[in-house]
């Protein structure tokens, strides 16, 4: 089986028409290949994340991690970035819709596209795939993790965001969401409530909480990093977006 | 995305970055998720110059007792100082 691929930085248009770059990862067979938006946790564009991206063209999508603090930060290194950005209050809502709108279509126009496109995202960026999917067209989300989906930050947190469950009703594609029970944010309770209320609003999802494992289990280079939860994880991403995205 | 306080603050001095020496002017305190520091939650300082841009930074990452004991030695530190030097 021909298996080569390529990975690349680019330039696309994110949100307001703006160029910002993006780490692009395809393979080079003829398709047609579904599309992955990759949403970067909030340390950032950072290595580990272009790893994901990458693994994703070799499983055969197309993928594309938009560098969210581009604007904040440009040519700055990842860690610096994402400190800019975190001063600034994080990625503001509209701003991150408009750039996972941008990279999903500029995914979608690629010739090798089958024209279907997911999306995926790490902690901050969990949160952020299920914004994605109530504000866009796409054919299936997962989300790791993702705080403040249900429930107010703490006082005192930097980043602007606030809870947006009640756009549940709006999610545009099926979701798979991934968590671990020791985790707080999102703490079990608060998937339980995200999952009333998308079996509410009849929405297609499907959950997994692993024990022994906490946030950012996804993460290798991190002693969070929980291997059984993270390769059966993986395992589910496969499954999930076969069932949606593939061929 | 699991951060809690953060403390920012003006300061004065100079820090040596990637680049080298440059002016501080502004210093952030904050528990969150490390990027290097082989830990879950750090005390993490970032020393800044956001005129320079935001690579104008000398960041720390301390393990909760490691940063108390810091900030209890510039505390001891200053307190011994001869009277008028401070």
């Amino acid at each position: 089986m021909y298996d080569a691929m390529m990975a690349e930085t680019i330039r696309f248009t994110g949100h307001g028409g703006d160029p910002i770059e993006g780490y692009l990862a395809r393979p080079l067979g003829p398709g047609p290949y579904g599309s992955v938006v990759v949403i970067h946790h909030m340390p950032g564009y950072d290595a580990e994340t272009k790893e994901i991206t990458r693994t994703f063209a070799v499983h055969g999508y197309l993928a594309l991690c938009p560098n969210l603090y581009y604007r904040d930060a440009p040519g700055a290194s990842p860690d610096d970035a994402a400190a800019a950005a975190r001063a600034q209050g994080g990625v503001p809502d509209p701003r991150l819709v408009g750039d996972v709108g941008g990279a999903a279509a500029y995914l979608r126009a690629m010739p090798v596209s089958n024209g279907k496109a997911g999306v995926i995202g790490y902690c901050s960026g969990g949160r952020q795939s299920f914004l994605a999917a109530a504000s866009l067209p796409l054919d299936a989300a997962v989300d790791c993790y993702g705080a403040f989906i249900v429930g107010t930050p703490p006082e005192g947190l930097p980043l602007k965001v606030g809870p947006i469950v009640h756009l549940a009703q709006d999610l545009s594609c099926p979701l798979l969401g991934l968590f671990g029970n020791d985790d707080q944010h999102p703490s079990p309770d608060q998937v339980a409530e995200l999952d009333k209320a998308l079996t509410e609003a009849g929405k297609d999802h499907e959950f997994h909480s692993y024990d022994g494992a906490g946030h950012a289990f996804f993460a290798v280079n991190r002693p969070a990093y929980r291997p059984e939860a993270a390769m059966d994880g993986w395992q589910k991403i496969w499954d999930f977006y076969g069932r949606h995205l593939a061929g | 995305m699991c951060t809690y306080l953060t403390e920012k603050l003006d300061v004065e001095g100079s820090g040596k970055g990637a680049a080298g020496w440059f002016t501080l002017s502004q210093a952030t305190v904050y528990l969150d998720h490390p990027q290097h520091a082989p830990a879950e939650h750090t005390l993490n300082i970032d020393f800044l110059n956001p005129q320079q841009g935001p690579s104008a930074r000398v960041a720390v990452e301390l393990t909760a007792q490691s940063a108390r004991a810091l900030a209890a030695a510039i505390e001891s530190a200053l307190a011994s100082a001869p009277p008028g030097l401070v």
